[in-house]
């Protein structure tokens, strides 16, 4: 058994490094896609990024009402 | 090796996006544009009584895009990028899921997780708050309905995320079957709890002190001063056949990640834990019986 443990150890050590490139991944494409979520269903509504302009608002108006995004 | 699934689910979001796009593009367009016709039709006798008050009346609101960039360009762009986010997020909770759970095959895993998406950011929030047609919901009120939307959708999702996890311990105790059913019990309990303490849409003080008291915002008949009904209420099939195509679309989307992805991520996940079959050709080449 105790010949075991070491290889195991080195085992865990190998994939550390693709581990971080896998949360780098996750992370980017969570952060994006909530990023996405927001201007396409939020924006320019209830909170604005860009100030008292409805570009984004009025082009994907339909969309907001269909996806069941509060509109006005 | 991720990348392979996220490109993979990226893609058919937005492949399952344009998809529900054509759909609305067919069939619920029509009945937005009556929705529309309805408001302007509605503001312009709104604008007569006003006028027959002695108010002044306001202005036309200056259109930025044409109904006809809304219609087609506006709702598809919509459409394929919110098609992608979503991809976005499935894929992320289907490395998570998989990675933990290597045993459950690729597709039945990406039909499950495709089916909890619908019922968590669409289904389950649509229930209290359902998608309403342009000429339902009052423009004052845009930032307490985003807000109350915004959150039954977080609870709804994270309240699926805990009754999958305790699901998977409980099923540990009473069995699968009485596991799963105590777990989705929970949901419902927690679901339903939210949905009584958030406000109906018509609730909200500003539109009790303006328009009286109405659990929703879809538009009651317009009255003259003596109480005769000069524009009628929205039209209640205009309102169901908009909510309908809007459930429908969401389908369409959600099968096509489900199903697509689970069948592209079959041919990733053979191609990765076997790459060594690739060398031989004759046990490729031989025909199974099974198949």
């Amino acid at each position: 058994m105790s010949t075991n443990a070491p290889v195991v150890d080195a085992h865990d050590q190998s994939i550390s490094s693709p581990i971080s490139a896998r949360a780098l991944w996750l992370g980017g494409v969570l952060t994006l896609s909530l990023l996405l979520y927001y201007f396409i269903g939020i924006d320019q509504g209830a909170t604005s990024l860009f100030g008292q302009d409805s570009h984004i608002h009025e082009f994907v108006h339909d969309a907001r009402h269909f996806l069941g995004f509060p509109c006005h | 090796m991720e990348s392979r699934f996220i490109y993979r689910a990226l893609g058919v979001g937005a492949l399952g996006g344009l998809l529900a796009f054509v759909f609305a593009r067919i069939f619920a367009e029509p009945f937005i544009q009556n929705a529309i016709d309805y408001e302007a039709g509605r503001d312009a006798a709104q604008n007569e009584l006003y006028k027959a008050a002695g108010l002044t009346v306001d202005g036309e609101e200056a259109e930025i895009f044409s109904r006809g960039l809304q219609r087609n360009l506006g709702i598809a762009t919509g459409m394929v990028l919110f098609g992608l986010a979503m991809g976005g997020l499935f894929v992320v909770a289907y490395l998570v899921v998989s990675r933990r759970f290597p045993g459950i095959r690729p597709r039945v895993l990406a039909a499950l997780l495709a089916a909890a998406c619908f019922l968590g950011f669409y289904a389950v929030p649509f229930v209290k708050y359902p998608a309403n047609p342009p000429a339902v919901g009052h423009s004052e009120t845009i930032g307490d309905r985003s807000a109350v939307y915004l959150a039954m959708v977080g609870i709804s999702v994270v309240a699926l995320i805990l009754a999958v996890v305790a699901g998977y311990r409980l099923a540990g105790r009473f069995g699968a079957w009485y596991g799963s059913l105590l777990a989705a019990l929970g949901f419902v309990v927690v679901v339903s709890v939210a949905m009584a303490l958030l406000p109906a849409l018509g609730h909200f003080p500003l539109n009790e002190s303006q328009y009286g008291k109405h659990a929703t915002e879809t538009p009651q008949p317009l009255l003259g001063p003596d109480g005769k009904i000069v524009y009628p209420g929205f039209p209640a099939d205009v309102l169901f056949k908009f909510r309908l195509y809007s459930i429908i679309a969401q389908m369409i989307m959600w099968a096509t990640i489900g199903l697509a992805f689970g069948a592209l991520a079959e041919r990733v996940t053979a191609k990765v834990k076997a790459p060594a079959s690739a060398a031989r050709p004759a046990a490729a080449a031989t025909p199974s019986p099974a198949s």
